[in-house]
């Protein structure tokens, strides 16, 4: 069983415990499919769909999944549910469908879902993996929702496919493609490392250094 | 024979696997810290992957005609199993190669580049022989990164880079700056 609250189940993982900015998992799907806001949306929702499910059926059968054979069964259960998903969005949204293509099949290797099976649904009740699902599934969404609006506003110049800047605006085309992908996140997580450093400043060795000399100068 | 050299130089250039597709980055930005890792990664990932293919080409000629909806499920199936022959075989033949590899030969199961090569060959309809080699451009592809992010990174581990990008953030910039110079090779096909 776990040690904590409830509500820390559900809250770690939207910020501090960040799939994507803080743990740094599933990322292909998060520098793939962000170039647009749309995919975005439907990446996170069939994630956070296949997530939720996993982690109900996997904390349910908990008890009868040999040691030996967890995680073969694990992903077992994320495939099944991938296919749900594959087939659900292939007759709701058949263009979303189209764009993200193979990467709706990749959810199955997506480290978020298979870590949280691993490490939390296989050993908690159904209700506390629902959370601990629900909160990592929204954490995700941000991550997703934060890249690619950054990347579709300035890569294209939209929001949802509406003008965010005037006819005058030339898009940055190099954040639709693969290396804005690589930049947007890098730039995220340089500035969540500047805000984190700014918030325990600590000495630099080197000002430091130019301290204690420009003190023996004195 | 033009077909199946530009299936292998797409697949290790163009639309490289990692730089350009964004699959198996997990390993891309894991373990390339080293370059003799990096590379022994990359070489163990060209072995599964064209394993997969094969695999694949088999499942795609004689069973998900008459059921296509298993496909995902029987290529997981599929990938899991031979990543534990190829190390059961390995651990028989060189224990020497297998203590190399370590941690590395499990995790390839969850690699995306191999789920993503057996599902863009099932999408694309490759046949065998355009699946192997499509399966070796991927494979050169990932160790051509591996290894050009590894150099890269150990000359950077001794610059003297401001505090804030001593983390990820630096290694995913360089990885965009890597990603902008594969996008050159885009104009090979035009030509």
């Amino acid at each position: 069983m776990s040690k904590t609250t409830p509500t820390q189940d559900l809250v770690s993982g939207i910020w501090k415990q960040n799939p994507v900015f803080v743990t740094l998992l599933g990322l292909c799907p998060t520098l793939a499919v962000t170039n647009s806001v749309a995919n975005a949306i439907a990446m996170s929702a069939a994630t956070f769909f296949v997530l939720l499910g996993s982690s109900v059926l996997v904390s349910t059968f908990k008890k009868w999944i040999p040691k030996e054979v967890r995680i073969a069964s694990y992903i077992m259960i994320i495939a099944t549910f991938v296919t749900f998903a594959d087939l659900i969005l292939a007759a709701v949204v058949p263009d979303i469908h189209k764009a993200l293509g193979a990467f709706i099949a990749l959810i199955v290797v997506n480290c978020i879902i298979l870590g949280r099976q691993e490490a939390f649904a296989a050993k908690n009740t159904v209700g506390r993996a629902a959370l601990d699902a629900i909160g990592t599934g929204i954490g995700f969404s941000i991550a997703m929702l934060m890249m690619g609006s950054l990347r579709e506003v300035l890569g294209n110049g939209t929001f949802l496919g509406l003008h965010v800047f005037g006819p005058g605006f030339a898009p940055w085309v190099i954040m639709i493609l693969p290396p804005g992908g690589f930049f947007t996140l890098g730039v995220y997580l340089l500035i969540f490392a500047w805000w984190k450093g700014r918030k325990t400043a600590t000495v630099h060795p080197r000002r430091w250094l130019h301290e204690v000399t420009a003190e023996a100068g004195d | 024979m033009g077909e199946l050299f530009w299936i292998f130089i797409s697949a290790m250039l163009v639309n490289n696997f990692t730089l350009v597709m964004f699959l198996g980055l997990c390993p891309f930005l894991g373990v390339s810290g080293k370059i003799a890792t990096a590379l022994r990664m990359g070489l163990a990932n060209i072995f599964v992957l064209v394993l997969t293919s094969v695999a694949v080409s088999f499942l795609n000629a004689f069973i998900l005609p008459s059921a296509p909806y298993l496909g995902l499920i029987s290529f997981i199936v599929v990938i899991a199993s031979l990543v534990q022959i190829v190390e059961t075989v390995i651990k028989k033949l060189s224990p020497t190669l297998f203590r190399e590899l370590g941690i590395f030969l499990p995790l390839i199961t969850t690699n995306c580049a191999i789920l993503g090569l057996a599902t863009f060959q099932t999408n694309r309809g490759y046949d065998f022989v355009e699946g192997l080699f499509f399966a070796f451009g991927a494979g050169a592809g990932l160790t051509l990164a591996l290894v050009l992010m590894a150099s890269i990174r150990e000359t950077v581990e001794l610059a003297d880079v401001p505090a804030m990008a001593r983390n990820m953030g630096l290694v995913l910039i360089l990885a965009g700056s890597l990603s902008l110079a594969f996008m050159g090779f885009a104009g090979l096909f035009s030509s």
